[in-house]
């Protein structure tokens, strides 16, 4: 009975091992790292000590950058979806072992948006009042219930694959198709379900025009779909580079097209949207004129907004064009996609819900000092979860971290 | 360890690098680690409210057993003691039955002089810094209702002013109310008697309901609120106006601790041209009775929300 934990914790041992050595460049980079973390929790503390004041946040502009990370890291993590189709629905066996790089993706995604909605909170240390059981859940009227509950489910589905495959592949078993294929057709809905509940969180608002709108949805799945697997393009390059771990390059254009049906959907659907707002001329086009145009003199989000389309229009045009078959235009296409949506949908979409306030005020949002710092320093904790991750994962599936006593399984990612 | 090693089945490699050295080079990279995280967290010694055990575990509102609520009535007034040295009496006010406020606002008597914002700071122990009130007066051009056009920051020489009409909003206490349905945590709920109220203990602070009201009628305490102790009302309920914390939600309750003791709002007895009305619905004799009954005109602000507000504006005709 003890045989088996004992193994598992010397496995995460092992990992844990793994994970606290390189050579100089890795020692770099998450000392780096570290010292963003470092700097977010000192800015952390500040806000703990003196309340969410010390944010540009006020009761005009209620939330900020906290709120719009979330969002756009939600998209992140559903995105991982997208390499879980291909492989398990058709069957790519190009994209098959890098699924567990998409996997660990989201899980280091959902991270981020649980630190964001947590230095969101007034009072975290009454945090337990969320939980079921103990808390009072306001289950299932409230929106932000059901968010709670598809994140933390996703976080524990996608621990539970990648971590049970990669278990497996270190103990140099076949992985039983009955403890993972089912976990992963769950993943593919609950996948979608994270980013729809994340969109009905705003949606379901009727006091807020701008967010009150079925598109809402929709676009934030092209959006998700876009940006996710862009970003997984580029950190399968990274690894590919850093490691010795072999990634065709078939493999990265197969998420090519997967971007590139995204970002002409995730266009279209802006276009639907703006089309709605202006072309009626109704008075609820407020937000979008403060968004688009500005309004009443206001308009600090007009250069923003009118980057992110144009960094999405330019990224669409290079999709479609053939010249982004080459790694390097992928690579810049990818980061004009990035860049774009998260404009798009993290200030582009809830800050301007928010001006005018429902009685019409013009109060406008910046970011202080204190917040911009919490946010890198939730992000680097991210890329160090990403990091720490990695640097098990790869190890493991090319054979070189096994149970000792077991011979590797063969494995086609192994240089020799 | 050397991760580049092809692994050697028999004997682990990672075991062979633990040398004293390394031991040594390790403990003093943890060492520093922990230093530096103690650095950053040193913002923290400037908290002053960190929240005490009987704080952290008080139970949901409507879970208190009469007891434990006394107990935790007592201990409010132990807190609001020692922050302002003088003692409150702070009671738990139920909802009366057969009661179903109702409020109604003559815009046609309006004159927009913002005395009842201030008696309702003075009322309520809002926070003077940072400044929070429940009552925002809006100037509207005349002939529209598009509160774009409003004005919240009107400072003529004198009120009322040619061209003008003022409307005062505040919590419209819905009877479909969006605030209640996206709480996460049950934290505002709606009385049997129409009142909307917020357990101050049990709000976490997630500004949701904020962003779901049509009316921006809920303030958020981005600070420690703050208020002068000679300005204190010490008659104080425990959903009502007791002092909030950081961190939570607040709003206009109808000044509970008033109306549930059969007083008007203060913001009723401040106006001073009888353009505020407040009642009980359920009593056909009422005041507010009489005027849903016999105004020809009276509106719902956003009515088309369906939020169903129990806030009435009318006019003189």
């Amino acid at each position: 009975m003890m045989r088996p934990v004992r193994n598992y914790l010397f496995f995460l041992w092992r990992c844990a091992r793994n994970a606290f050595n390189g050579d100089w460049r890795y020692y770099t980079w998450m000392g780096v790292l570290s010292v963003f973390c470092l700097l977010g929790i000192n800015a952390y503390a500040r806000q703990f000590a003196h309340g969410l004041m010390t944010t540009g946040m006020s009761d005009e502009v209620s939330w900020g950058v906290y709120i719009a990370n979330f969002t756009f890291l939600v998209g992140v993590a559903a995105a991982a979806v997208m390499m879980v189709i291909p492989v398990y629905v058709y069957n790519n066996e190009e994209l098959h072992d890098l699924v567990i790089f998409g996997e660990l993706l989201a899980v280091a995604a959902i991270l981020m948006c649980l630190a964001f909605v947590t230095v969101d909170l007034g009072r975290p240390d009454r945090f337990w009042h969320l939980i079921p059981g103990i808390g009072q859940f306001n289950f299932p009227a409230s929106m932000l219930s059901w968010d709670v509950l598809v994140l933390n489910g996703y976080l524990v589905l996608n621990l539970h694959i990648c971590g049970y495959l990669l278990y497996s592949r270190y103990q140099g078993r076949k992985p039983s198709k009955w403890f993972y294929i089912p976990f992963v057709f769950v993943a593919i809905f609950w996948a979608v379900s994270i980013h729809t509940v994340t969109a009905f969180l705003y949606v379901g608002l009727g006091g807020r025009p701008f967010w009150n709108s079925a598109i809402v949805g929709p676009r934030f799945l092209a959006s998700a779909f876009t940006a996710g697997p862009a970003l997984i393009i580029l950190a399968l390059q990274i690894i590919r580079r850093v490691t010795d771990y072999h990634i065709t390059d078939r493999a990265l254009l197969t998420l090519r097209s997967i971007v590139q049906v995204s970002m002409l959907i995730n266009v279209f659907l802006l276009a639907n949207e703006v089309f709605k707002e202006f072309y009626s001329g109704n008075l609820h086009v407020a937000s979008s004129k403060y968004l688009f145009i500005g309004l009443h003199g206001y308009h600090a989000l007009v250069p923003w907004i009118w980057t992110a389309i144009g960094f999405n229009l330019t990224a669409m045009v290079l999709l479609v064009l053939p010249v982004s078959r080459s790694l390097r235009w992928l690579n810049v296409t990818c980061v004009l996609s990035i860049t774009g949506i998260w404009i798009e949908k993290g200030m582009g979409l809830v800050v301007p819900g928010f001006i005018p306030t429902p009685l019409g005020e013009m109060i406008e949002y910046n970011p202080s000092l204190n917040e911009t710092l919490i946010c890198f320093g939730i992000w680097s904790f991210g890329l160090l979860c990403y990091t720490i991750f990695l640097r098990m994962a790869v190890p493991i599936l090319q054979g070189r971290l096994v149970a000792p006593g077991v011979t590797p399984l063969a494995s086609a990612h192994a240089k020799s | 360890m050397n991760a580049n090693q092809p692994n050697a089945n028999a004997k682990v490699p990672m075991e062979a690098g633990l040398s004293r050295r390394n031991f040594l080079r390790n403990s003093a990279v943890f060492a520093s680690g922990l230093a530096a995280l103690a650095a950053s967290l040193a913002p923290l010694r400037e908290l002053e409210d960190f929240p005490s055990m009987d704080q952290f575990l008080q139970k949901y509102y409507k879970e208190l057993t009469p007891e434990e609520m006394a107990k935790v009535l007592k201990r409010i007034e132990d807190e609001v003691e020692r922050q302002y040295s003088l003692r409150p009496h702070v009671r738990d006010l139920k909802p009366l039955a057969g009661v179903e406020y109702v409020y109604a606002l003559n815009l046609t008597r309006c004159i927009g002089c913002r005395k009842c914002v201030h008696a309702c700071v003075a009322e309520n122990n809002q926070s003077r810094t940072p400044e929070i009130q429940y009552i925002r007066v809006l100037r509207l051009p005349h002939g529209s209702l598009d509160l774009e056009k409003a004005e919240h920051n009107y400072n003529p020489e004198a009120v009322p002013e040619k061209g003008y009409f003022y409307m005062p909003v505040q919590c419209q206490q819905c009877k479909n109310p969006p605030c209640v349905k996206v709480c996460p945590v049950h934290a505002t709920w709606q009385e049997p008697d129409g009142i909307t109220v917020i357990d101050y203990n049990w709000c976490i602070g997630c500004r949701y309901c904020e962003a779901a009201c049509p009316y921006w009628a809920r303030r958020f305490n981005f600070a420690q609120p703050s208020l002068p102790k000679e300005r204190l009302n010490l008659d104080m309920s425990y959903l009502g106006n007791r002092p909030r914390a950081r961190g939570v939600m607040e709003k206009c309750h109808f000044c509970l601790q008033r109306t549930r003791a059969g007083r008007y709002p203060a913001c009723v007895e401040v106006c001073p041209v009888g353009a505020r009305k407040f009642g009980n619905i359920l009593d056909p004799n009422s005041e507010v009775a009489y005027i849903l009954h016999n105004k020809r005109v009276f509106i719902q602000l956003k009515e088309e929300m369906g939020t169903s507000p129990r806030f009435f504006y009318y006019f003189d005709v």
